[in-house]
């Protein structure tokens, strides 16, 4: 029955992580229970909506069953021990009152996967895995890891949730900024993991979905955060280029070539809106922080009619500040690119050699194909080949790979 | 429930030889704040001890097959370990908030195993 397993998958997309989010506040935070639970619950909806049809609101169904496992497992376990803790557990469902705690529930749960006492390859994982429910072999495939590695991550940071004790709520006020940066850099891992995958394909559609889903959560839920605001912007203005990104022969298509009727508009309007509103939510003693200045410097690109009409001194500005607020050489390198731009390749590539020395670059094949560019257009063809060669030295495949060959074609053909 | 937490306390021993009963004093006024410190935000210090110098450490070891004893700690490490405490906190970030307080460069926590 094709229809019940397109409700299913369409469910697990849009319900996973709410369903499992529930479960695992009824377990008290034990996330590999909760896993199994809700795991079980989407297993018996393939079976139970094919003979009964699929209820009305699949994601309330869901929930339900979900959570009757986790009380029978309680149950089970708390007959075995002889030790009956408070599990009186209200059964009846007030939908009401479910609404009201399901928003807590979600953030409890990505903040949870996202404690700074897991490891940062751990966070991801774990977030991927619980709260937007991808299986253990994509969040492999996304990260080029074996899937058994993964799944060993994954066990492993779930046992260390339990085992030393992380607590399954929202920080409190005073750790939240910090927190919350910690849950916004996972959600951006994911999506840039999703936006330039080393893999063949240049975009892998379902990772940048379920970014782009989690950012939007995290922003519905989190209306008064700047920077919740400014990294849904940041991916909805990344997004929005998607179409323009790669050509017909599946090669990718830099933001100064590309044919910009082809971006989405209306992901272009969502991004602006959300930059506007965040910024209203800055003060002087509260100012813009990286996301929502990086979405300020994507907003300055999707509102130019060209590359060359790019308002390049503002952007130039706008990296100042990202620099003060998030130091870091992939951010000067970048600044260096609208230097140029704004007052000549010759200064950019200044820039450029000032921070090319930083061990943190040096395999970044970003840093070589960016001065090989600025070669390119001073006209000093030999140096830029030599560049565009040192860039190739450190892509792995795809998509990235195919684009520097080609330029390198240019540059050595008299 | 609370969870016992240990605190491995971790630092540069190099300097330890030249202390003077001054600084020693005011360290153990320093630990003794905290602990006040520690008691105040609900958390219930179980046990505590400081360690003589990793030069003093003898390790007795079995693995491979004969017992052998060797002078010094079990792994060489630029920071060697010089004291602990057992706390049972409300949770991992209570500890860390502590940890974070707690009058020691490095701090590693570890939950212990209830027996």
């Amino acid at each position: 029955m094709p229809e019940v397993v397109a409700a299913v998958e369409q469910a697990h997309r849009e319900e996973w992580g709410r369903v499992l989010a529930t479960v695992a506040r009824l377990l008290d935070g034990d996330l590999a229970t909760a896993e199994e639970c809700t795991q079980e619950a989407f297993e018996q909806a393939l079976r139970t909506w094919g003979e009964r049809g699929i209820p009305r609101s699949p994601g309330a169904w869901l929930t339900t069953t979900a959570r009757r496992r986790a009380l029978d497992r309680v149950r089970r376990e708390a007959a075995l021990r002889t030790r009956l803790p408070d599990l009186v557990v209200d059964e009846v469902d007030d939908p009401e009152e479910e609404a009201a705690v399901d928003v807590d529930d979600r953030l409890r749960l990505v903040f949870t996967c996202c404690h700074p006492a897991l490891a940062p390859e751990s966070r991801t994982a774990l977030t991927l895995r619980l709260v937007c429910g991808l299986t253990t072999d994509e969040i492999a495939r996304a990260f080029l890891v074996p899937e058994p590695t993964m799944a060993a991550r994954i066990t492993r940071a779930k046992k260390k949730v339990t085992a030393a004790g992380i607590p399954y709520r929202v920080p409190s006020d005073d750790e939240l900024p910090e927190r919350l940066d910690g849950v916004l850099t996972v959600i951006h891992l994911a999506f840039t993991a999703g936006h330039t995958s080393p893999g063949p394909e240049l975009v892998r559609a379902d990772l940048v979905a379920r970014a782009l889903d989690l950012a939007r959560v995290l922003a519905v839920l989190m209306p008064d955060e700047p920077e919740a605001l400014g990294l849904l912007a940041l991916l909805e203005l990344t997004d929005a280029r998607r179409a323009a990104r790669v050509d017909e022969h599946g090669g990718l298509v830099l933001l100064e070539d590309q044919d910009r009727s082809l971006w989405d508009r209306e992901a272009l309007d969502r991004g602006d809106a959300l930059v506007v509103r965040a910024l209203r939510l800055t003060r002087p003693e509260r100012p813009p922080g990286r996301f929502l200045l990086q979405a300020c410097i994507a907003g300055a690109h999707s509102e130019a009619p060209s590359w060359e009409a790019t308002d390049w001194r503002a952007t130039v500005l706008l990296y100042d500040r990202l620099r003060e607020v998030w130091p870091s050489p992939v951010v000067d390198v970048n600044r260096a690119v609208a230097v140029a731009f704004a007052e000549g390749p010759e200064q950019g590539l200044a820039e450029l050699d000032a921070v090319a020395d930083d061990p943190a670059l040096r395999s970044w094949h970003y840093l070589p194909a960016a001065r090989a560019d600025l070669l390119r257009r001073l006209g000093r063809r030999e140096e830029a080949a030599a560049a565009y060669r040192a860039a190739l030295g450190l892509v792995s495949d795809g998509a990235e790979r195919a684009f520097l060959r080609r330029r390198l074609g240019e540059v050595e053909t008299p | 429930m609370a969870t016992r937490y240990m605190f491995l306390l971790y630092g540069d021993e190099s300097g330890m030889a030249d202390v003077t009963p001054e600084q020693w004093d005011q360290m153990l006024q320093a630990h003794n704040a905290w602990a006040e410190s520690v008691q105040a935000a609900g958390a219930t210090i179980v046990s505590g001890e400081a360690l003589a110098p990793s030069t003093t450490s003898t390790t007795v070891r079995k693995t491979a097959g004969t017992p052998t004893v060797t002078d010094g700690p079990f792994a060489e490490t630029k920071e060697a370990l010089g004291g602990y405490y057992t706390i049972d906190c409300a949770d991992l970030d209570q500890a860390l908030a502590l940890a974070h307080t707690c009058p020691i460069d490095v701090v590693e926590v570890r939950p212990v195993i209830a027996t």
